[in-house]
């Protein structure tokens, strides 16, 4: 009698965890179905209200004129550019900085790093109109480089791979240190590569943050030839009136690098939010 | 191979910006270790003056905190050597950096490089030392050959258990041929099976290769059976240097006699008595002449008659069969260990522990004792030790 109302409330609880998780799934994935049904429907239709869910005619002609409306070749090869350097960057300045953190005794090590915590605690929005100053004086706006800049250094990063660092046995270092190696070599042939787990999140990290990155790239580059995807596409709202429609597609357009990435990724991904604890 | 001169070495650990600010946390750290803290900060290591020979196999034993591992480290370069100097083969070598000392090291974690094959990991000291790849090879397959790990070389340290990683660090160290190899606990984190196998291939090994050892461990039974000379550390103070034997049969100090044999020395509030010239211990009714050896010994520091700890190992206190000139025990435990029994006894309120073999010359057995029986308990003239109120051997 026990076993079978045990049984039995297992088996409700299974429905009921079942049952949460597929609304929480139909939730998070409608934005993304409604964005591929608006991108086939006409603009009137796109507004109508009440809404329709499925588009009355299939308007495949959206994506091609969103690939009009925008250099999508440049974009996506601006924002890959930015990716890639950012990532570069961030991996190389924040493993060196972080190694120094964790490994290496010098005055001044807690001021320091209390000041990267500092940077971490900060909204990033504070630091645009000092670093937009920056780069204009320099005269590198509408350049790459302005891309780039802000991400240069990651507080995160050096954060994050400092705590990585942390956990690798002092004596591996000193075993090396004593095998023949200075510090560099310590460094790059002994500790980085024990790294790669953390160093693969980073650069999932720093990659996702700078694909969706829209208030600097819109800040620091107005020409619409050196603009990355999200603040391209940022140029098709209107003052009074959007079509989104062609909107829409452009987005499944710029989103397209982004999942097939993921794809291909999704094991490091998941990895590296498991191992961050973010969300 | 290298000799080595240890002159007067010392370690302080300069107090943290916290402590200075909070004397009494200084002073309470002082509490749990016994160190001396000055104003300089904590000494973990005190006038160390240690010459070992080449090709010696030294052992610094002592239990934790006592500054061994301090001292061990402090040869190797890891730590930075406040004060005294540090000759290898007659070269000061206070401020040479750690890879250019020639020395390797063993350590208790194994420090293996994960992300590298073991004989990855073995080349690695000699690769950075541009040693040409024929002799690489040679001398990493030798190695593995004399630890019996050439079946593992492709392996990554994970895949291998506690006793082959300890020997792939161990490879490591003695491909180089340096002039001295240094372990720290590399026993330690063995199971007690394993432990006493792989103290038996440091044997073997040691006859092997040709280098000068220096081992850390706060095992004494490894210190008794690995060393040539074992150094003895407390509180960051050599207390005793000797052979195995020399420190087994002469303590310098109570801390040494406890130290150093299992089950620990048995003490007794003791009468050191002077009649005629001739030495002698007195325990409640038990009067022992010393032995002739200790009687000179005791003369030559014009030792005086006077309260003293009598200290005898549990193996060297013997069973009168009758009571008269002996020491009255009664049993509070008694573990049969096979061809020899261990007596758990209170002796006028103290704990004994004695140790006898379960059969005595005139074949009789004596298992037969149970709780609560009554030993007559009696020593030789040359086996108990004699110290002063200070805790050292008065004979020294």
């Amino acid at each position: 009698m026990k076993n079978r109302s045990l049984e039995a409330s297992q088996k409700r609880m299974t429905v009921i965890t079942y049952a949460a998780l597929i609304i929480g799934a139909l939730i998070m994935v409608f934005p993304f179905v409604w964005m591929i049904l608006t991108s086939l429907k006409t603009v009137p239709e796109s507004m109508q209200v009440p809404p329709t869910i499925l588009p009355k005619e299939l308007i495949v002609s959206n994506f091609g004129e969103a690939m009009k409306s925008l250099p999508f070749l440049k974009l996506y090869l601006n924002t890959g550019l930015m990716i890639f350097f950012r990532v570069i960057c961030a991996v190389a300045f924040s493993s060196m900085a972080g190694y120094a953190f964790a490994m290496l005794e010098f005055r001044g090590k807690k001021l320091l790093f209390g000041i990267v915590l500092v940077q971490m605690s900060l909204p990033s929005q504070i630091f645009i109109i000092p670093q937009y100053q920056m780069v204009a004086k320099m005269g590198l706006a509408n350049t790459i480089f302005a891309l780039v800049f802000p991400g240069i250094v990651s507080a995160f990063g050096v954060f994050f791979l400092r705590q990585t660092y942390m956990g690798i046995p002092k004596e591996i270092g000193e075993a090396a240190y004593l095998d023949g190696c200075n510090q560099w070599q310590t460094f790059y042939k002994v500790m980085f590569p024990l790294t790669g787990t953390s160093v693969a999140a980073l650069t999932i990290f720093t990659a996702v943050f700078a694909y969706s990155d829209l208030m600097w790239p819109l800040v620091v580059n107005s020409d619409l030839n050196m603009m990355t995807l999200s603040s391209g596409l940022a140029t098709l709202r209107g003052q009074f009136t959007t079509n989104f429609p062609v909107l829409m597609a452009g987005s499944l357009l710029a989103m397209l690098p982004m999942v097939i990435l993921y794809l291909i990724f999704q094991k490091q991904f998941i990895e590296g939010i498991a191992s961050t604890g973010g969300k | 191979m290298a000799a080595l001169n240890l002159k007067g070495i010392t370690k302080i650990y300069p107090h943290s910006g916290d402590q200075k600010k909070s004397k009494k946390k200084a002073g309470e750290s002082e509490k749990k270790t016994n160190l001396q803290v000055t104003d300089q900060g904590v000494i973990a290591v005190q006038s160390f003056d240690l010459d070992i020979k080449d090709k010696e196999f030294i052992v610094l034993v002592g239990p934790s905190g006592c500054g061994k591992s301090t001292t061990l480290r402090m040869v190797a370069g890891l730590e930075e050597i406040s004060g005294g100097e540090l000759y290898i083969d007659g070269k000061l070598m206070n401020d040479v950096e750690p890879k250019n000392r020639d020395i390797a090291m063993v350590f208790q974690s194994y420090a293996l490089y994960p992300h590298m094959t073991v004989y990855e990991n073995m080349a690695f000291p000699l690769k950075l030392r541009k040693v040409p790849k024929d002799e690489i090879d040679k001398r990493v397959k030798e190695a593995a050959a004399i630890l019996d790990i050439t079946q593992y070389l492709d392996r990554k340290p994970k895949a291998l258990s506690g006793g082959q990683r300890q020997r792939v660090a161990i490879g490591r160290a003695i491909v180089r041929e340096p002039k001295v190899l240094l372990m720290d606990e590399p026993l330690s984190n063995l199971d007690a099976k394993l432990r006493n196998q792989m103290r038996a291939e440091i044997i073997k090994l040691r006859q092997k290769i040709n280098t000068t050892f220096i081992y850390v461990t706060h095992d004494q039974t490894e210190a008794m059976t690995l060393g040539d000379r074992i150094v003895i550390m407390k509180d960051g103070f050599i207390q005793q240097i000797g052979t195995p034997q020399e420190v087994f049969d002469h303590p310098a100090n109570l801390f040494v006699s406890g130290f150093i044999g299992m089950p620990q020395m048995n003490y007794f509030n003791a009468k050191l008595i002077n009649e005629d010239g001739k030495y002698a211990v007195s325990v409640e009714n038990c009067k022992v002449v010393l032995s002739e050896e200790k009687q000179k010994n005791l003369a030559a520091h014009n030792v005086a008659a006077q309260d003293v700890t009598l200290g005898v190992r549990p193996s060297h206190m013997v069973l009168a069969k009758q009571p008269g000139n002996t020491l009255s025990a009664t049993i509070d435990v008694s573990e049969l260990m096979g061809s020899e029994v261990h007596f758990h006894a209170n002796a006028n309120g103290k704990d004994v522990v004695v140790i006898v073999p379960t059969m005595n010359a005139d074949g009789e057995r004596i298992d037969s004792f149970h709780a609560g029986d009554q030993l007559n308990l009696t020593f030789s003239g040359n086996v108990c030790h004699v110290f002063g109120k200070d805790g050292k051997n008065l004979e020294f």
